[in-house]
């Protein structure tokens, strides 16, 4: 197979698996945690910036892991790129708007920004502990 | 109620539309950054706003406010969770601003938050009312 088309068949089933984790995510915090305020999304957003930082480091050219341009894109675009959302988060957000809750709007925005900066920070510092690691 | 049929249904309607929805967010996010240069994330800037002013759109067009959901879930599931929920995204633009604070771009970190959160927000507004006022609502 050409090496575009392997590429774009990472990215296509990384988002898609992404996506399809994302869907159940949010499933399952709706169950647990009712309807009051978007865990699940702020969930996925948290982890998958948290993964994003962490395999990008590790995988970097004198990182801990050898990993293939296509395998490296399906995972970082593919797979990090559809499991979170920028565009639910701002459409939850506006809905809170809308329905007049500012407060949690608010928290929503500051929360989230907050968490996925440093959800990220904390996966590209383990990463860089992880490549320091001598041996094997 | 979700039946285990719809819910299967809806399982692979989000698995499709995340595909096509990342594979949109390649080709735009990596035209623009080729376009633009890759010093401030562009690319990620730009899907992020026009699949903001979507999602804006389709929820006036779908979403019912009474019940706090679509009100048709599988074309929701599959051009809303699954489309653009994986055409934009939160961990290229975290790992992107992470990238610009540690290039010593402080301040183009802080811009690309702002502006990014900004520029979402007021999309998913505008795409909302614009189509509920086509809409005649």
């Amino acid at each position: 197979m050409p090496r575009q088309v392997r590429l774009l068949m990472a990215v296509a089933l990384g988002a898609a698996s992404g996506s399809l984790l994302r869907y159940l995510s949010s499933l399952a915090a709706l169950a647990l945690f009712g309807s009051g305020f978007a865990w699940g999304t702020l969930f996925v957003n948290v982890v998958g910036s948290f993964l994003i930082g962490l395999y990008s480091t590790l995988t970097e050219p004198d990182g801990r892991i050898m990993a293939g341009p296509i395998l490296r894109q399906g995972v970082l675009t593919g797979f990090c790129g559809g499991f979170t959302t920028f565009s639910v988060f701002s459409l939850e957000t506006f809905l809170l708007l809308q329905a007049q809750a500012f407060g949690v709007a608010a928290l929503n925005v500051a929360a989230s920004v907050i968490l996925w900066l440093v959800a990220v920070w904390i996966g590209y510092r383990i990463g860089v502990r992880l490549n320091r690691l001598k041996g094997s | 109620m979700l039946t285990v049929t719809s819910f299967l249904l809806t399982c692979v309607l989000v698995f499709l539309g995340g595909a096509i929805g990342g594979l949109g967010r390649f080709f735009v996010s990596g035209f623009v950054a080729r376009r633009f240069g890759e010093t401030f994330p562009w690319g990620t800037l730009t899907v992020n706003v026009i699949g903001c002013a979507a999602i804006g759109i389709l929820a006036a067009l779908f979403f019912d406010p009474a019940r706090q959901g679509p009100s048709n879930l599988p074309l929701w599931a599959l051009f809303v969770t699954g489309g653009l929920g994986s055409f934009t995204t939160v961990s290229s633009f975290a790992l992107q601003t992470l990238a610009l604070a540690r290039a010593g771009e402080p301040l183009d970190a802080v811009l690309n938050i702002a502006v990014s959160l900004a520029a979402c927000l007021l999309a998913a507004a505008s795409g909302f009312g614009g189509a509920y006022a086509l809409l005649g609502g």
